[in-house]
């Protein structure tokens, strides 16, 4: 820190950019310039709070103001009301620190996420960074996976597979070559934790990757990143350049004689490639197609060499089981369910944003005590959990406590976290079809179930919107349900249903409509 | 006779020392450890459904129709994909599964035509099997979806379709493509419901990089790629097993039939050498047999100025008989003489040889091989005590490094050229000596470590630098020289050898060839692993060719890289049988079974079997012949089915030999170009009405079975029976297996071998008895020690050619061949394989054609001193400065004019890899191609009564 400088932090993360950030920060700095004061801008990650973005923090005594959300035309206002020493002003939120939405959380994963600066190792470090890379390079490989096992890490893409099982493979695995690999093709809908972790905390990614090469033996690790992320690209790349500088990566990492290179894809736009065999091939520079498994990954991965392949978030989560122990994050959660999820909420909600709590926390908390309801005002009609294939929950289920198994058991996912909420005016027999629509452009065609099943379902249910035969239709639909859960190769094909079943599950009237008035056209018709 | 159905096990077999047990169906089935659940499953005699998997190919995993049910796991995972694991409990028939099933062929069918009743597959289509195994009975989403009925049809390729209103996508042409043929010429392009099958960047098959290889025709399972011979016929009725008669690969093919209409040529998966893969030439290109070019009479003339004059064939027999007695009546039996053929059958070779020995009373005998691998007759036999190859193609499937030197595998061999690659993408290194860059330097995953990429007439310079790399920098590998070779031999050759002037640098300047890179590929070679060579024609057709077979079998003994799989010296056999025909006693100073002529004991079991004196001396070369026939001595030449004329080296030379000559008499096809100057024709039959054996370039001994009858109404080895009766010996057999069975009482090597034992194993490699487990012979030689004992190194000292370049002749012409053509033509020219080659063109360096402005698709004159001929350029960078290259495929072009009288010092074996040339812009053909365009119409006139006559 630099002195008695006053720090001024505006967030450079995506979402904040994308309702004007820099903008709020080149005003900042031209009115502090016009204003003679000088002062320091930090240009941090999100705190995750959307809805206060962007959320302009001030470093005080006390610790850091917020104000939010912040437009250029508010910041001639904000000074004059002497927002630099944390004065009052109608934007203010007081300390972000004890902002509800912020205070009730359990931040283990973007525990840095908002406070640091991304691309300085020093403030990484000053905030616990590197400390579980340190603790694992003194450690046996097996002992790391050890740990891991015993943090109850689960896969944070969705699958929900324990890490440390995943691991212990790859490491028990001989091969010449290994590769961690870095699934951060976040393409579901309403989520976007991975794109803010990695534009607040990089290092975190790093850290988190290096420790899995340690563990495994691998040598070589990549990134796959989504085209539609370029800032959080950019920091990435920046943040591995760092690395490097500061001997955190390459070659005989802080002389500890473990080496690990990390690099950065970025995708071409393919949904399917967030899968994790189809992003395999697409890092080899392939078609994106989905491979069947067996070879299971880790055994016979990226260029048929024994591959690590998990989340960004499940990377994240790792340094903090390194540092503070295995025990210390498996004290978190409920059931086998371990630990804490960012869960993002998104769709029509009124506080969007991240909220990270220990597993076992419920739908109903999610929306209503952090998200604050709709933002129409209207009441929630349905939740679609767990991206585009997850599936809509009506609030007679929004009990349901956060917990893989207890949603496998309703045909639902937490997924990745992400929530999207709907009220009352949703159709949700075009939101099944939307599902179907989601698989007809995304599939990568391999599997007959997901190319030509979707296109089916899309058509059937026209039909049925339509009014055209629905009892034959519905069941037809329901039959290549069916054949797509059991029959597809993977979760794109196989899980597509999820959401149409549970469209028809629990809101049957919307799929009846027109049938009565098109039935009888129809009748007249032949 | 019934059409052969092989089964299709589903997914490939797979090795393992562990056997797991498991239940299928309440079926306990043991099988190797990685074996997917579907291959146990039909090993059970338990089909499951599939479309996307086919033994030929790695499991996919995309039709979904193969889903089973195992107890204890989840969901209901794809059989193909699955591997089986001890006490696995497998259900393949549930209620279930029925309903998945049904499911997922219904998908199918909402976007397929349904015109199965008008449609080429119809009989032969999985999608339609499937659709009956699995009882679908109404596709309830109807026909009014998303559908791609409306696909416009491919019909680039000459021989086959691509209709993709019929297309599944379940990529098994796009995975033959790849792993089959590795030529990664289709793609899936789009993805979801719009993924299609596309050649390249949506060309047309014609347009891409497709080699038409047919792997992609043979895997797909419905009518989306057919033959368009099936779309014009419809489906055999009956196949009959045989071999192809291209190249020395010697792939097995199915002919299927409608009566005695070939209908379709479909490589088998029983094949030795080819294992269900095949190439353009073989799959497609054998419309020729049946070709309105073919004489199916016999036709006779006094002087070759004459028309020919069709006759029967008794009194062809008794006119020629007549010739020849003539001839040996004013100059003696050493007057006449005659050349077999290494297209024809063991049994047809075999034939005319004991004619010209027991008949004719001479041993002026010789094989077109004399042009192309008596260097590697001599040298292997030299120093390993074998004229053959060491290994099984199969072999290279466990090389680390493969060397290839003067060979262009992909074009010339294409089929071993495949397994080749696939070796190479799954790890093995390559090194490739060729002036030339081949494809194999740099394709689709495949790259050459180091391409040696000398100046022509430089081989044993480079192979005696490699080997001089190894002996000083302690490469050798001492206990199997110690144990296996000549010790005296060996310790002349490491001192030799490591002389200075055997150095890469001392060389360098020679070769061309950077000192750095030759020691590098050296050490590669040396110590990569399991080492093989493959070498060509690059190799033998050189002056110093015998020597370079020598250089390379010391450098494999130096190594140790002889005698197990994965390693050897392999020659890579131009055609057919070469290996046979050599084998069968063609050569004059050798009986069958390369036993010298002058050995009494041999002679004398000959002798006694043949009831003659045989002469003890031995006869003419093809060379010699020809300079005999010019100093008036030799006046009297058969010749089955080989094209002197078009084939060999300095054909000005040959002509006005043959011209010189009393009496030519040609069997053949064709009226090819000697036959312009023959005085006798004997029409010969093509490969599908022949009964017999081809011998591969792995030893293999393949069966030749009649697809047809013959079309000139004798066999080939009656005619040479006949002529030999009329000549005064009578010979005859009843069968082609009483020749067959001779030979094997003749013939060490052969010895065991019998059409009813071939019938039974599949094919036999010889040597074929001796030893344990021979009921297939031996697939590698030498594993305990060389078949002459010793491996004997021999010294092979490099002496550059005579033929330099001067001001006049400024470049290096270098001759071979392309993949849609076989050696002169004859056949392939004959198909639509001339789509892809329609004339011979000239390869020049951008350099070289810039100097002389020469534009790509010029017509340029190309002269030597022997002559000139006037041909298109091309300018490519696959030809180093210096250097151009060019094809014989075709008369017109005389590519032959152009090359020398230079020979292999030990086999005469000709010079055509190197020729000093000048290259310079024309716009006429050379005096050679207007003599030739008006001797081909007067010399291979047929008169017109007896066309009229035979309507």
């Amino acid at each position: 820190m630099s002195g008695h400088l006053i720090t001024v932090f505006v967030p450079r993360d995506s979402a904040a950019l994308s309702v004007g950030a820099d903008a709020v920060a080149a005003a900042i700095r031209a009115e502090a310039a016009k204003r003679d004061l000088p002062l320091r801008i930090v240009r941090n990650g999100s705190r995750g709070m959307l809805y206060l973005e962007p959320l302009v923090e001030v470093e005080t005594a006390q610790g850091r103001v917020a104000y939010g959300p912040v437009t250029p035309a508010d910041v001639p206002a904000l000074f004059d009301a002497g927002f630099l020493t944390g004065g009052e002003h109608a934007l203010g939120h007081g300390l972000t620190e004890e902002i509800p939405y912020f205070k009730k959380q359990e931040r283990l994963t973007f525990a840095r996420c908002g406070i640091i600066d991304p691309l300085s190792v020093e403030d990484y470090r000053a905030h616990g960074g590197f400390r579980g890379l340190e603790n694992a390079l003194a450690m046996s490989q097996a002992e790391i996976v050890k740990v891991v096992t015993d943090s109850g890490l689960r896969g944070r893409g969705g699958a929900g597979f324990p890490t440390g099982i995943k691991w212990n493979t790859v490491m028990q695995a001989k091969a010449d070559e290994k590769f961690v690999c870095c699934n951060a093709d976040e393409g579901d809908s309403g989520t976007f934790a991975d794109r803010m972790i990695i534009e607040g905390d990089p290092f975190c990614l790093i850290e988190g990757m290096t420790i899995a090469a340690i563990a495994v033996g691998a040598t070589s690790g990549y990134v796959y990143m989504r085209s539609e992320y370029p800032h959080a690209t950019a920091t990435l790349r920046h943040a591995i350049k760092l690395a490097y500088d500061e001997g955190w990566l390459g070659d005989n990492i802080h002389g500890t004689n473990r080496t690990f290179h990390l690099d950065v894809r970025v995708g071409a736009g393919a949904y399917i490639c967030g899968e994790e065999t189809a992003m395999l091939e697409s890092l080899e520079g392939k078609r994106g197609m989905v491979r069947a498994k067996p070879p299971l990954p880790a055994l016979e991965g990226l260029f048929g060499k024994p591959t690590v392949v998990n989340n960004v978030l499940s990377l994240c989560s790792v340094p903090i089981i390194l540092d503070k122990g295995g025990e210390y994050y498996r004290d978190f959660g409920v059931g086998r369910s371990r630990g804490t999820l960012p869960f993002q909420l998104a769709g029509n909600i009124r506080n969007g944003g991240i909220v990270e709590k220990a597993f076992g926390i419920t739908l109903h908390e999610l929306l209503y005590d952090f998200g604050g309801g709709t933002i129409t005002g209207r009441p929630i009609r349905t939740v679609q959990v767990g991206g585009p294939l997850g599936a809509y929950l009506p609030p007679s289920q929004f009990d349901l406590p956060k917990d893989y198994e207890a949603f496998a058991a309703q045909e639902a996912m937490v997924g990745h976290g992400g929530i999207v909420v709907f009220d009352d005016s949703v159709d949700m027999a075009q939101q099944a079809r939307f599902a179907m629509e989601f698989c007809v452009a995304e599939s990568c065609g391999k599997c007959t179930p997901c190319r030509i099943g979707s296109t089916r379902g899309m058509e059937t249910l026209d039909k049925i919107i339509a009014g055209k035969n629905v009892d034959a239709n519905l069941e037809l639909l329901a039959d290549l349900c069916d054949v797509m859960v059991d029959g597809s190769l993977c979760a794109m094909g196989g899980m597509t249903p999820y959401p149409v079943r549970s469209a028809v599950k629990h809101f049957p009237e919307d799929f009846r409509k027109k049938q009565h008035a098109v039935r009888v056209t129809h009748i007249a018709a032949e | 006779m019934t059409l052969i159905h092989e089964t299709d096990y589903g997914t490939p077999a797979r090795v393992s020392e562990t056997l797991v047990t498991l239940e299928i169906d309440g079926r306990s089935i043991t099988v190797p450890d990685g074996t997917s659940v579907m291959r146990a499953a039909m090993d059970a005699g338990i089909t499951v459904p599939k479309l996307c998997a086919t033994d030929s190919l790695e499991p996919f995993g995309s039709c979904r129709l193969c889903a089973v049910e195992i107890e204890g796991r989840r969901g209901t995972p794809a059989s193909c994909t699955t591997p089986v694991a001890p006490g696995m409990k497998v259900h393949t028939q549930t209620d279930k599964l029925a309903k998945l099933r049904r499911g997922v062929m219904e998908l199918y069918i909402s976007d397929h035509p349904l015109d199965c009743l008008t449609c080429a597959a119809n009989g032969d289509c999985e999608l339609q099997d499937m659709a009956g195994a699995v009882g679908l009975r109404n596709v309830r989403y109807g026909f009014d979806g998303e559908n791609h009925r409306a696909a416009a049809k491919d019909e680039s390729n000459p021989y086959f379709t691509f209709d993709a209103s019929k297309c599944i996508v379940c990529s098994r042409c796009v995975r033959a493509c790849q792993e089959t043929q590795g030529t990664f010429a289709l793609t899936i392009d789009g993805r979801g419901f719009a993924s299609s099958v596309s050649p390249g960047a949506k060309e047309s098959f014609m347009d891409s990089e497709c080699v038409s290889c047919g792997a992609c025709v043979q895997a797909c399972p419905t009518a989306t790629l057919t033959e368009k011979s099936i779309i014009e016929h419809g489906q055999p009725e009956h196949s009959v097993i045989t071999t192809c008669a291209y190249c020395g690969v010697g792939c097995s093919f199915k002919a299927e039939l409608q009566g005695t209409t070939v209908v379709r040529m479909t490589p088998w998966k029983n094949g030795g050498a080819n294992e269900g893969h095949s190439c353009v030439k073989g799959r497609f290109a054998w419309g020729y047999a049946t070709h309105k070019d073919r004489i199916m009479k016999p036709m006779v003339r006094e002087r070759i100025t004459d028309p020919w004059r069709e006759v029967s064939w008794e009194e062809a027999i008794a006119y020629a008989a007549e010739r020849l007695k003539a001839v040996q009546a004013k100059y003696g039996r050493g007057s006449i003489g005659g050349i077999t053929s290494s297209r024809c059958t063991n049994e047809e070779v075999y034939v005319v040889q004991k004619m010209i020995r027991a008949a004719f009373g001479t041993n002026n005998i010789d094989t077109c091989a004399r042009v192309c691998h008596s260097p590697t007759g001599y040298g292997l036999s030299q120093t390993f005590g074998t004229s053959a190859g060491t290994q099984d193609f199969k072999s290279v499937d466990k090389s680390d490094v493969i060397l290839v030197i003067g060979a262009n595998p992909t074009d010339g061999h294409p089929v071993f050229g495949s397994r080749m690659k696939k070796r190479l993408r799954a790890g093995a290194k390559l090194i490739v000596i060729d002036p030339r860059r081949i494809d194999l330097v740099r394709s689709p995953h495949v790259q050459a470590e180091y391409h040696l990429q000398l100046q022509p007439g430089t081989n044993v310079a480079v192979v005696n630098a490699i080997a001089h790399t190894i002996v000083t920098e302690g490469l050798v590998d001492r206990s199997f020289v110690e144990g296996r070779c000549d010790p005296a031999a060996f310790a002349k050759w490491e001192a030799f050898i490591a002389e200075h002037r055997n150095s890469p640098e001392y060389l360098e300047s020679r070769t061309g060839v950077p000192a750095d890179q030759v020691r590098a590929a050296a050490r590669l070679y040396a110590t990569g692993g399991n080492a093989a060579i493959y070498y060509g024609l690059g190799v033998t057709e050189h002056s110093q060719g015998s020597s370079t077979v020598m250089a390379i079998a010391n450098l494999a003994m130096a190594t140790g890289n002889i005698g197990r799989e994965g390693v050897g010296v392999n020659p890579l056999r131009g055609q057919n049988n070469v290996q046979g025909s050599c084998d069968m006693g063609s050569f004059p100073h050798e009986l069958p079974g390369y036993r010298h002529v002058s050995d009494d004991l041999v002679r004398q079991e000959f002798e006694a079997a043949w009831g003659v004196t045989l002469d003890p001396e031995p006869g003419l070369r093809i060379p010699n012949m020809f300079d005999s026939a010019h100093d008036g001595s030799f006046r009297g030449l058969f010749v089955q089915g080989e094209d002197i004329v078009q084939s060999d080296p300095n054909t000005t030379h040959v002509t006005s030999a043959l011209e010189s000559l009393d009496v030519v008499i040609v069997q053949d096809l064709f009226l090819n170009e000697t036959a312009a100057f023959a005085h006798v024709f004997f029409p010969g039959t093509s490969f599908l009405e022949k009964d017999g054996t081809f011998t591969n370039a792995e030893r293999r001994i393949n069966r030749v079975r009649k697809a047809m009858p013959s079309k000139v109404g004798r066999d080939e080895h009656w005619v040479a029976c006949a002529l030999a009766t009329a000549m005064g010996y009578p010979m005859h057999y009843e069968t082609t297996s009483e020749i067959m069975d001779e030979i094997a009482r003749l013939t060490p090597t052969f010895r065991g071998v019998s059409f009813e034992k071939l019938d039974r194993v599949g094919s036999v490699q010889w040597p074929c008895t001796g030893f344990e487990d021979d009921d297939t012979g031996m697939a590698i030689m030498h594993g305990e020690s060389f078949a002459r004992g010793l491996g004997r190194f021999v010294i092979t000292e490099y002496v550059p050619t005579d033929e330099r370049t001067t001001r006049m002749y400024p470049l290096v012409l270098t001759t071979g061949r392309i993949l849609a053509h076989y050696n002169v033509g004859a056949q392939t020219r004959r198909t639509a394989n001339v789509a892809w080659h329609p004339e011979d063109v000239l390869e020049i360096n951008a350099v070289d054609a810039e100097i002389r402005g020469v534009k790509d698709g010029d017509m340029v004159s190309l002269a030597s001193r022997m002559g000139a001929t006037t041909l298109r350029a091309v300018i490519s960078d696959r030809m180093p400065a210096g250097v151009v290259y060019t094809t014989f495929h075709h008369p017109v072009t005389g590519a032959n004019v152009i090359t020398t009288e230079n020979s292999d010092w030990a086999t005469n074996c000709p010079e055509y890899k190197v020729t000093a040339v000048q290259v310079a812009r024309s716009n006429q053909p050379s005096d050679w191609q207007v003599d030739y365009a008006k001797n081909d119409v007067e010399r291979k006139r047929i008169a017109a009564a007896n066309v009229l006559a035979a309507e």
